[in-house]
């Protein structure tokens, strides 16, 4: 009843908002909303309690879906330690973005639907968290994409809102596809698209070899290949990331809820969730690894260089994104999760604090007209840069036998880091070492961009009109107040929950929830690595700060230097950055104009000249040349056709009456 | 239940006798009685098709599903040697009959405000479609069902030669002459099949029962000749790729519910007959020409649906669409397997409703505009805010989302058809991804934006009778996207009857 209710809870917030939002009013509407998700939220943790530490476990079954020959999939729940954290991260997050959202949609029209949106994208992630099957969990991933759509499409007016709504909905699809085959492939080599049927199987179909598009795969490996491409969609990792920078045309509490706490994090998610299909997939797991740390790097350049306050935080969404997906390829799905868990809290908190400073600003979200203003937003600066810290991953290494403190980000990036040079250490693990330097790498650039929005923004002179100035005001209490707690949870989810995802408690807390914990273990013991190991996130971290303080305070004017010597050819380095290395462009000339193309030829010539020509017309043609006396031959097609059909009938009777069968 | 009444020939015929009762009215009537008759035609006609819809639910709530033998079966003597009146239905068939009798009405409300001439003859045209398209999936002798496969275009000219749009004779003739080869051909099939039963069953005993004669055995050649006839018909009706350019003209030139009907149900005939007829009598050749199917369903599916994201018309958009969605259902019957059978059979009443649906839609905003441009529309979800959800819903189930009946369909014919080929698979999965470029670039053009044309200035939302015709289409939509079972169990037995014997067919050949 517990899982049911906080299931259920958003999904009826939604129906009531959506379906009589006119009638109850904005206010009625958000009430029973933010209501439902608190309750949904207060149940989450108690649930989370139950399972991490009172080690349940459950399976509900609520009732038939597919069933047609062996392939079944009921609508059901599955109860277990990660589930249990998905439950707290999606259902606190989101309680807390239904909160912010009174003061930061106050004056939009389309309140009622807003929230029946935010809600209904709570209930398809939490489908998507609690499925006990392949075909459930497509259920709640596509209905993720749906609500995506519909929420950076929100303000449907603005063109640039609704082409990134549905670039987003395309990109994902094209991840989704490999999701479906994956699924697909399991249904066809285990017979079963249930994940406890299908984990406990994997062994048995360790060694066959799957026919897959004209080559030869191990059964395993393309399975996991397959999710993989799913993930890659849903988690915007490199070559699919496209649509996650331009879903910042949704409202800044979207992109906190959506694009930075849950919807993002399901490709991790089901990475784990499969860890059982990953740990029989070496091949794979490498390829995980290097697109996570390719993306962690990647994203990461570009962050570098954007000024949009809220793309530089969704770029830096992608590439953290990434150090998840390394810590799962390497094999340390516990710190992958642990990172999604501590990730979500500062992650939505950097977001909503950036709505605060454009709500402040009346929506600028251009660090370049920002600056100077911590003075005027006194709280959303203090607790921004707990975000930074925390994102950032500050704190202090373990020493001898003090074994560290710090921010959230502290304990789980510096477990991701430490665990691929763990997997790298053994010598035969590339991808490993890759990811390892690729990571350390990117915890330099995220400290140099982070410190950067916040010197662009806060400090310095103000560089928008002055005029501006005078109306920037602190943000009403209801928008503070989340984040006061959010930053509660930046500060202190790392310390408090380490011992439990990777610490003395880990045995206990995940049960039999994540396979691969003898893998995770090299994460926990923090000890055994080599000093420089555990120092060198802490060291690019203040090599980060120290030059974008360097840059942006000290120095104020430099990338104006950069970006103006970019206007006038130079600085190709720079245009790559801020151009995000130019695959938007590379995709629009390709695909995008490609489609276009092709369908155009399809149709003006494949339909209408050959098809049409050679066919009906060229016959018409044909016919109306050879006999021109048929001059009714166009209004007359009718009986012919009655004529024809009545000779048929006719023909047979005849044969039959002459006994012609005989 | 029904036992000893003709329960099927009544549900069938029904229609017809109150088109027969219309006409002769308004024969006998004088002038101004006529007008009032015209008038109340279409109050007739509902009430008509509404009792053919609750005898059709009475007839699915007596269905057996734990039997694939034929139900309610009736046999007449009709034309002598061999030839009778055969009805009855199994698990696959009862539900296009369904399909018929939901459709129906709310093509009739919808009409009766939309028609603006001879509503008398429409009226009369609808309910004799509606007993032929009846007539065809509870036909069991060949020549009764070549009667109303054949038939049933009549009314459907008739309704696009008279009610329709500008091209309206371009339409019908190309129509016309798509399906007039394929007939003749099927004709020729069927009195070699009818011949042929003479010669295996003795003089005399020749027959034109479908049940008799997909228990005959027909060797390789002829196998092949004659499953090539029937391809060509029923290819034609689907229609797959490349004999699809009649159906986007039909479409644009066809009145709403015209159109509603020949997305809904006209299309299915051809689906229905390789259940019908090519599978069960042609096992070797299908399994023969799968491939070739596959091959014409994958290409279908991604050509059609970049045409489709190209088109300036909305109508030839949802024509173009329906063409890659039917390239799903033959690529599932043709996968001979569970998965593939029943999701086509699933894609079929689900494309029935969810292209339905979205004709209805292009008929609300064309009745208010009259123009089905899309670079007319644009922001009318300021004006049309539930019709916009509305839209949305459809939208959402013509691109396959799971939690509608349209996502079904599709993840079991590329279930069935993975387990055969993974390349046909693959090539589907493509069309998934092509269905949300047009469905969202029409959705984004019609519904979002800014209103920058003044002509949509206080465009009225959705009437009472529009929500009436759509809130059953919605609630099925989603029903049976959440409980599929609804279907899949009616069909389950029969399909599973249907594969065996072919498959034991094909052990034996």
């Amino acid at each position: 009843m517990l899982y049911k209710i906080i299931l259920f809870a958003p999904l009826i917030g939604a129906l009531i908002a959506g379906l009589f939002g006119r009638r109850i009013g904005d206010k009625a509407a958000q009430v029973v909303t933010t209501a439902l998700l608190l309750l949904s939220g207060i149940l989450s943790w108690i649930a989370f309690v139950k399972i991490g530490y009172g080690h349940e476990t459950a399976e509900i079954n609520l009732f038939r879906w597919m069933d047609v020959g062996d392939f079944q999939a009921n609508w059901a729940l599955k109860i277990d330690t990660l589930t249990g954290i998905m439950l707290v991260v999606v259902t606190t997050v989101s309680a807390l973005v239904h909160v912010y959202s009174w003061g930061y949609m106050k004056d939009d029209p389309g309140k009622a639907r807003f929230f029946s949106y935010l809600s209904y994208f709570t209930f398809a992630m939490l489908v998507l968290v609690t499925s006990n099957n392949f075909i459930q969990m497509f259920f709640g991933w596509e209905g993720v994409g749906v609500a995506s759509y519909l929420l950076i499409g929100f303000w449907y007016k603005k063109p640039s809102a609704n082409a990134a709504a549905i670039k987003a909905f395309v990109t994902n699809r094209v991840g989704d596809v490999g999701l479906a085959l994956g699924i697909m492939t399991i249904y066809l080599v285990f017979g079963s698209v249930n994940f406890d049927t299908v984990f406990a199987h994997v062994h048995d179909k360790q060694d066959l070899v799957l026919p897959f598009l004209g080559m030869e795969f191990g059964a395993i490996e393309l399975i996991a290949g397959l999710l993989f491409i799913g993930a890659m969609g849903k988690s915007a990792q490199f070559i699919l990331h496209v649509w996650l920078p331009d879903a910042m045309e949704g409202p800044t509490p979207v992109s906190a809820l959506i694009h930075a706490a849950t919807m993002v994090t399901a490709g991790v998610f089901l990475v784990c969730r499969a860890a059982p299909i990953y740990e029989a997939a070496p091949v794979v797991s490498g390829l995980v690894t290097m697109i996570g740390a390719f993306t962690a790097f990647f994203a990461a350049t570009i962050g570098l260089v954007q000024n949009d306050i809220k793309r530089v935080i969704a770029f830096s969404t992608c590439s953290q994104l990434g150090y998840m997906f390394f810590a799962a390829g390497v094999g340390a799905y516990d710190a992958a999760m642990f990172h999604l868990f501590t990730h979500a809290f500062f992650k939505a908190l950097l977001f909503l604090c950036a709505g605060s400073v454009i709500v402040a600003l009346h929506h600028e979200q251009d660090m370049r007209k920002m600056g100077g203003i911590y003075k005027f937003v006194p709280a959303t600066y203090i607790l921004m840069i707990i975000g930074t810290l925390a994102l950032t991953g500050v704190g202090i290494p373990a020493i001898g036998n003090f074994s560290g403190i710090g921010f959230a980000g502290f304990y789980s990036k510096d477990a991701i880091i430490e665990a691929a040079y763990a997997a790298g250490a053994g010598g035969n693990n590339a991808p490993a070492v890759f990811a390892f330097w690729a990571g350390l790498i990117a915890a330099g650039m995220t400290s140099f961009y982070s410190w950067r929005l916040i010197f662009m923004t806060f400090h310095g002179k103000f560089r928008g009109e002055q005029e501006e100035l005078k109306h920037v005001h602190e943000s009403p209490r209801n928008m503070v107040v989340p984040l006061i707690l959010l930053g509660v949870g930046a500060v202190l989810a790392g310390v408090f929950f380490y011992g439990q995802f990777l610490g003395d408690h880990k045995t206990e807390f995940w049960g039999h929830g994540l396979p691969g914990g003898e893998h995770g273990a090299e994460a926990g013991g923090h000890h055994d690595f080599p000093i420089w190991v555990l120092w060198a996130p802490f060291v690019v971290t203040v090599l980060g700060l120290i030059l974008a303080w360097f840059m942006y305070i000290r120095n104020n004017g430099t990338e104006k230097r950069i970006a103006a010597q970019a206007n006038n050819g130079g600085g190709i380095f720079y245009k790559f950055l801020l151009n995000k290395w130019y695959i938007d462009e590379l995709y629009e000339a390709t695909l995008v104009r490609g489609a276009r193309k092709l369908g155009d030829i399809f149709w003006k010539i494949g339909d209408i000249k050959i098809i049409d020509g050679f066919g009906p017309n060229g016959f018409a043609a044909v016919s109306m040349a050879v006999g021109k006396k048929l001059s009714k031959f166009q209004s007359g097609y009718l009986y012919h056709y009655a004529f024809v059909m009545l000779l048929g009938v006719a023909g047979l009777v005849a044969l039959v009456s002459m006994k012609a069968v005989g | 239940m029904f036992k000893g009444v003709p329960i099927l020939s009544i549900i069938t015929f029904i229609p017809a006798l109150a088109a027969v009762f219309l006409m002769m009215m308004s024969h006998l009537a004088r002038p101004e009685g006529k007008i009032q008759i015209e008038k109340n035609a279409p109050r007739v006609a509902l009430v008509t098709t509404l009792a053919v819809l609750g005898l059709t639910l009475l007839l699915v709530f007596g269905f057996d599903t734990t039997t694939s033998d034929y139900q309610f079966l009736e046999e007449f003597a009709w034309l002598g040697g061999g030839i009778k009146y055969r009805m009855g239905v199994d698990g696959i068939s009862v539900l296009f009959i369904l399909l018929t009798a939901f459709l129906t009405p709310l093509c009739i409300i919808s009409s009766a405000k939309s028609v603006k001439s001879r509503m008398l003859e429409y009226m009369v045209a609808f309910l004799i479609l509606e007993t032929l398209m009846i007539g065809v999936f509870c036909a069991l002798d060949m020549v009764l069902f070549y009667v109303f496969f054949e038939g049933v275009l009549l009314p459907m000219f008739i309704i696009i030669g008279v009610w329709g749009g500008k091209d309206k004779v371009y339409a019908a003739y190309k129509f016309f002459l798509y399906t007039l080869l394929g007939s003749v051909l099927m004709l020729a099939a069927m009195l070699w099949l009818y011949y042929y039963s003479g010669q295996v069953l003795g003089a005399g005993n020749a027959t034109t029962n479908i049940a008799e004669l997909s228990k005959l055995d027909i060797s390789a050649v002829p196998q092949v000749f004659l499953w090539l006839a029937f391809f060509a018909s029923f290819a034609v009706k689907m229609p797959m790729w490349p004999v699809h350019t009649w159906l986007p003209d039909a479409h644009v030139q066809a009145p709403t519910a015209g159109s509603v009907i020949l997305a809904g149900i006209l299309l299915k005939l051809g689906g229905y007959g390789f259940i019908r007829f090519s599978i069960p009598m042609f096992p070797d050749a299908s399994l023969y020409f799968a491939p070739y199917v596959f091959w014409l369903s994958i290409i279908g599916i991604i050509y059609t649906s970049l045409v489709a994201y190209r088109q300036t018309d909305m109508k030839k958009l949802i024509a173009y669409s329906s063409v890659a969605h039917m390239g799903f259902v033959t690529m599932g019957i043709f996968a001979l397997n569970m998965q593939g059978m029943q999701g086509a059979i699933f894609q079929m009443i689900s494309h029935g409703i969810v292209s339905g649906a979205l004709f209805f839609a292009v008929g609300v905003i064309y009745e208010r505009m009259h123009t089905r441009e899309i670079a007319f529309y644009g922001g009318i979800v300021k004006y049309m805010p539930m019709y916009a959800a509305v839209f949305m819903l459809f939208t959402m189930a013509n691109v396959g989302l799971p939690g509608t009946s349209g996502f079904v369909g599709e993840i079991l014919t590329m279930v069935g058809a993975y387990q055969v080929n993974p390349w046909i698979a693959f090539g589907a999965a493509f069309g998934m991804i092509l269905s949300a470029v047009y469905a969202l670039h029409l959705y984004r053009e019609v519904i979002f934006g800014e209103v920058q044309n003044d002509k949509l200035e206080g465009m009225k939302d959705m009437t009472v009778r529009e929500i009436v015709i759509m809130a059953p289409l919605v609630i099925m939509t989603i029903i049976l996207g959440v409980y599929p079972s609804l279907i899949t169990d009616i069909t389950a037995v029969s399909v599973d009857a249907l594969l065996a014997g072919v498959n034991a067919k094909l052990a034996g050949g």
